[in-house]
């Protein structure tokens, strides 16, 4: 199968690229992994008039762990983030959802941001980023603006980016006190969609108490979910398998599956309320150890 | 476009088109047939290629991105006129039956031994998890796997050793 034609160009700046975008910003789309752009291409589902390569930037592959931030660069593939031991020791929510990020071989090209920009309501980064409280920054010729991950994704493969802006970062905040969280999973083989996946992420404070509680659902509705409600009934509670069931139904109440050939919604609404109690459980029992 | 790219070596200079995708330059343009065009849409896996020597499954990028870049095909696997270690594990433990997934998962197999030296049986299925067998042949994919892996231990005089695995989630315990 074979896109339609195209013109490319594979700058060797950021301001050059920015420059691409903003002269031709309409119908270009930035080539970083492509590991979801182009099928799209050859499904013929995407025709950008122009790819823009910025995989010939330098700098944009960081993972860095400082100033408050855990930031993952532009350019940084998900098996990056399953090998870092900067993710592992900053923030579990990140690292245990690298690996079931579709299969090894695509997580060698794929990048995290890319796969945010992208926006599939079936993506596993957008839940772990909402769970965590992250911000994009997108940066265009003009400047840059820092979007929060909960405005960042409008709709249906669809986000706030202008035609011109380039998302150049993901940040996720460090938690003030002991952190745990995790990425649950449901998939029919390696490298398939979600049937349901569950980021949860908890910080506790000195007396053993939720003052922080994130927790979002993948493959369950036209966008990733937060679940709000869920996340406002932890705060303060003790971490107890009673206020986990409470959060559990509360997100499964939150969710908005569909049947297809993964499961009807019923099965999917029920593999949420499980998978958020079991997360939940996991992040208590990780911040405890922290 | 003109590119260049480094391909088993050799240096090839090949004027394409920006749609022309990485499989296809090798396939049709430089005639190295032994990278396999399977599902085409990113799932199967029989068309990986090691690009600056990581996996990717070249139907998913295009021939222009390997510009400047070093591609090994299951061409370029022979080591001085001789089958690697890898190839010779496939054939000694029938690592293959019809095929057509086996310069990829070969070329994944090489890939890993370079990172792993001493994979567990966990290891090569974590790492051939984004390859398919039709013939489900996978268990023979593993033994061949593993016995280049023990091929080439013995023959740099290296000791068995189990290292940590690399890629596999990691266990979520406190």
């Amino acid at each position: 199968m074979y896109p339609a034609r195209f013109d490319y160009q594979a700058p060797a700046t950021l301001d050059e690229a920015l420059d691409v975008l903003g002269e031709r910003g309409e119908d270009v789309k930035v080539l970083a992994g492509g590991q979801s752009l182009i099928p799209l291409m050859k499904l013929r589902f995407a025709q950008p008039s122009m790819l823009v390569d910025i995989n010939r930037i330098p700098g944009l592959d960081f993972i860095d762990a400082s100033n408050g931030y855990l930031r993952i660069g532009a350019l940084v593939r998900h098996n990056s983030v399953v090998t870092s031991d900067v993710v592992r020791r900053t923030n579990q929510t990140v690292a245990h959802a690298a690996p079931w990020v579709s299969d090894p071989i695509v997580r060698n090209l794929g990048t995290v941001c890319g796969s945010l920009a992208h926006a599939d309501p079936q993506g596993d980064w957008a839940s772990v980023m909402l769970a965590c409280g992250a911000e994009v920054v997108a940066r265009k010729k003009s400047g840059e603006r820092v979007i929060p991950m909960t405005e960042f994704i409008t709709d249906v493969f669809t986000t706030q980016l202008e035609p011109d802006e380039l998302v150049t970062e993901v940040r996720v905040p460090k938690y003030a006190g002991p952190s745990g969280g995790t990425y649950l999973k449901l998939e029919r083989k390696v490298g398939d969609y979600a049937t349901v996946g569950v980021a949860t992420h908890l910080t506790l404070d000195a007396a053993g108490r939720i003052v922080q509680a994130g927790i979002a659902m993948t493959a369950v509705g036209a966008t990733n979910i937060k679940a709000v409600e869920a996340e406002r009934a932890l705060i303060g509670a003790e971490p107890t398998a009673d206020a986990f069931t409470q959060a559990s139904r509360l997100a499964a109440q939150a969710s908005e599956p569909q049947d297809d050939v993964r499961g009807s919604a019923a099965y999917k609404r029920h593999v949420v309320e499980v998978f958020v109690h079991r997360g939940l459980a996991t992040a208590a029992e990780l911040a405890r150890a922290a | 476009m003109q590119i260049s790219v480094t391909v088993n070596g050799a240096v090839h200079t090949n004027d394409v088109e920006p749609r022309v995708l990485l499989t296809d330059y090798l396939r049709r343009i430089l005639g190295l047939t032994g990278t396999h065009m399977g599902c085409d849409t990113t799932s199967c896996g029989v068309c990986t290629v090691l690009l600056d020597g990581t996996p990717v499954k070249s139907c998913t990028v295009f021939a222009v991105q390997a510009n400047g870049r070093s591609i090994t095909t299951v061409e370029g696997l022979r080591q001085d006129g001789a089958l690697s270690a890898v190839q010779r594990g496939f054939k000694q433990e029938h690592g293959l039956q019809c095929g057509f997934c086996t310069p990829a998962m070969m070329l994944v197999g090489t890939a890993l031994l370079e990172r792993n030296p001493d994979p567990s049986e966990d290891d090569v299925r974590w790492a051939i998890s984004g390859n398919l067998c039709r013939c489900t042949g996978y268990m023979n994919i593993i033994k061949a796997i593993q016995w280049a892996a023990n091929e080439r231990r013995t023959a740099e005089g290296l000791p068995e050793q189990r290292t940590v695995s690399l890629d596999q989630p990691q266990e979520v315990t406190a």
